[in-house]
């Protein structure tokens, strides 16, 4: 109560204190170092790139946006401490961020109590079920992911499958956001496997499952190396059903650690993103992928991700609500998020509402599969 | 009947790969008497630089001989800047030192190179070959083949020749091995170097197998210290039979009793060990006159 009645207080004083500086600032706490930096990473650089554009272009309602980037190394404590810089000393209007379920998850709290309105990066459902007022997020969740390859199992007529998961914080959540839904699509799993993430051979899980009657098709919910090692025994054990692996792993890199070869017919939910170039000419994210990917590719020479594309949308939004609010007051803000609808980004069509502070469905996802090393879109 | 034996072969892969990062242990081990928790980081440099050699366009044995060198480079300058310096510690001491030593080299490589992970291909192509009805890839028999040959060097190295004779004096009394004419500070620099060209070895070796990336030397560096502890520290026999029983313990439980239990599994076994064999199955007993 006391900390609620002194950022109360504290709106007061950057209510009255606001126009001195004429600057709209917007806060980011990533994790650019440290295990999740591959995600951290083409975050901040992605939330730069597009600030200097938006700034070069004008700024918003004829206002500058003042970008403050903290880099928590992955760190929930160390994302908390600038989570509370951010509200209390540097006055922002609103946070990007939280790269990780665990960082995201402890900020939470801060903006809550701050009532900053805050757009976190993380694929956890946690950080929106139950539906908090200020906490929004942009990346699907796994369970859609799980929903999206249930799909197109039904469609080919398979019921029997088996699973092999990665024994890491991505794997066993998504294992089991995929068990808890599995049963609505009449699919049954007959073999249940795991591994750790930094194994180097998966061919004993992998025999075991080829030695089970009736499995039709095998799931592969991992992310990092795990997924493609996974790949590479399954051709090297010719289990020969169909392989579906997750949107953890929807990367070229993907196909390059596995090889091309290894990887011929493995299907997989992904973004528009990454197969920007193959859209249908009509398809209404074609716009925005190919806009962001050429922008992004320019400015850092690296190729574009999933994760810098999250990145790209919360910034977006945010922009897009300041824009409708037309004032850069947190509480109007939030309002304007909230009522985002029918946006186009990098991950989907956003229509939020009062329950859903994501506001993806499942056409977000596209099946994909692995072709003579490269993607087809199989829909 | 080919399960057992898909669970062998796979078991003698990853057996090999630890048995490899476990041999690099040995000798600054025999030196010493210190751990070097750096050893995982050689590993993953002599993938990542031959990754990236490679991608440069050197064909892979040039891109992995320079990868080899530049490591044994850092192997020395790791001694002469860290450890020498710190020459009088303790034991404890000087293990940390090369524990900060690997946080560092971790942290170079991401800043120097990227984030990513990396392989490069197979040196023989990735055809597996089938034995009785399982199959094996035939870089897993590089990888064997290299854990077998660096063992018999280093078992030649250690007693057929001078210098080896001369790395064992100095770990036992370092005073008196300088008594007898033995350059200590030499031997200590040259036995960094080749552990770090060990290490960067087995990396090429083992890339196009598990990967490498900026993080990979800590997992490795783990599972290759418990095999050399269960095999017995320092001892090069120790080093190959630790890893490869590790290897073969894993697969087979995560083939017969379950995935879910394969590390607690093979650690408890070699608790078990440790309990009736201190010293490992090969360790050299140690004696204090007092």
């Amino acid at each position: 109560m006391k900390f609620a009645l002194t950022t109360t207080a504290l709106a007061l004083v950057l209510g009255i204190a606001a126009p001195a500086f004429a600057d709209i600032r917007i806060g980011a706490t990533l994790s650019e170092t440290g295990p999740a930096a591959f995600l951290g990473d083409p975050e901040a650089k992605t939330l730069k790139m597009l600030v200097e554009e938006i700034n070069a272009a004008g700024g918003v309602n004829g206002e500058k946006i003042e970008l403050i980037v903290y880099d928590d190394g992955g760190d929930p404590n160390k994302a908390r401490t600038f989570a509370t810089r951010l509200v209390e000393d540097d006055e922002v209007v609103a946070v990007i961020g939280g790269t990780t379920t665990g960082t995201s998850m402890a900020i939470i709290p801060v903006f809550e109590d701050a009532e900053v309105p805050f757009i976190s990066l993380a694929g956890a459902i946690e950080i929106i079920d139950p539906v908090k007022p200020y906490t929004f997020k942009t990346p699907h969740t796994d369970r859609m992911a799980c929903a999206k390859i249930f799909e197109d199992m039904k469609k080919t007529g398979i019921t029997k499958i088996g699973v092999i998961s990665g024994s890491d914080g991505f794997g066993a959540s998504m294992r089991k956001q995929c068990l808890e839904i599995i049963g609505e699509y009449g699919i049954e799993v007959l073999a249940d496997e795991t591994y750790g993430p930094t194994d180097a051979d998966m061919t004993p899980q992998l025999t075991n499952i080829k030695g089970k009657e009736g499995i039709q098709a095998v799931l592969n919910p991992g992310f990092g190396q795990g997924p493609a090692i996974v790949t590479r025994n399954y051709a090297q054990l010719a289990v020969g059903l169909p392989l579906y692996q997750s949107h953890g792993v929807a990367s070229d890199g993907f196909i390059e650690l596995a090889g091309a070869e290894a990887a011929e017919g493995v299907r997989l939910p992904g973004t528009a993103l990454l197969v920007a170039e193959i859209l249908p000419e009509n398809d209404p994210q074609r716009k925005v992928v190919t806009a962001y990917k050429e922008a992004y590719e320019k400015a850092t020479g690296k190729p574009v991700s999933t994760f810098g594309g999250y990145a790209h949308d919360a910034l977006r939004i945010l922009v897009d609500a300041i824009v409708r609010a037309g004032s850069a007051e947190p509480s109007d803000i939030r309002d304007a998020i909230e009522a985002t609808k029918g946006f186009v980004g990098t991950t989907g069509t956003v229509t939020m509402t009062a329950e859903d502070h994501l506001g993806l469905d499942l056409s977000a996802f596209r099946m994909l599969e692995i072709e003579k090393g490269g993607w087809k879109i199989v829909e | 009947m080919p399960e057992l034996l898909q669970f062998l072969l796979s078991g003698i892969t990853v057996g090999a790969v630890y048995a490899l990062v476990a041999l690099g242990f040995t000798i600054i081990y025999n030196a010493s008497d210190v751990v070097n928790f750096a050893q995982g980081e050689f590993v993953m440099l002599g993938g990542m630089i031959t990754f990236f050699a490679h991608a440069a366009g050197l064909p892979l044995p040039l891109a992995a001989l320079i990868a080899i060198i530049a490591t044994a480079a850092i192997g020395v300058a790791l001694n002469k800047l860290a450890i020498e310096p710190a020459r009088g510690a303790p034991v404890v001491s000087l293990i940390i030192i090369t524990i900060g030593a690997s946080i560092f080299i971790r942290g170079a490589t991401q800043l120097i190179f990227d984030k990513q992970l990396h392989r490069f291909p197979a040196f023989s192509g990735d055809q597996p070959i089938l034995i009785g009805g399982a199959t094996i890839l035939p870089q897993s028999l590089w990888v064997i083949a290299g854990a077998l040959a660096i063992f018999f060097c280093l078992w030649l190295f250690f007693t057929r020749t001078l210098i080896g004779r001369a790395v064992l004096a100095t770990a036992n009394n370092r005073i008196a091995a300088q008594l007898v004419g033995i350059n200590t500070n030499y031997v200590m620099t040259l036995s960094f170097a080749m552990s770090a060209a060990i290490g960067a070895l087995a990396g090429v070796l083992v890339t196009p197998i598990t990967l490498t990336g900026y993080d990979v030397g800590l997992a490795l560096a783990l599972k290759g210290f418990a095999a050399a502890m269960l095999g017995g520290m320092g001892n090069p026999k120790g080093a190959l039979v630790g890893g490869l029983l590790l290897g073969v313990l894993e697969a087979m439980t995560a083939g017969y009793i379950s995935s879910q239990y394969k590390d607690a599994a093979a650690f408890v076994v070699i608790l078990a060990v440790l309990f009736a064999m201190p010293q490992g199955l090969f360790g050299r007993k140690s004696t204090d006159r007092v």
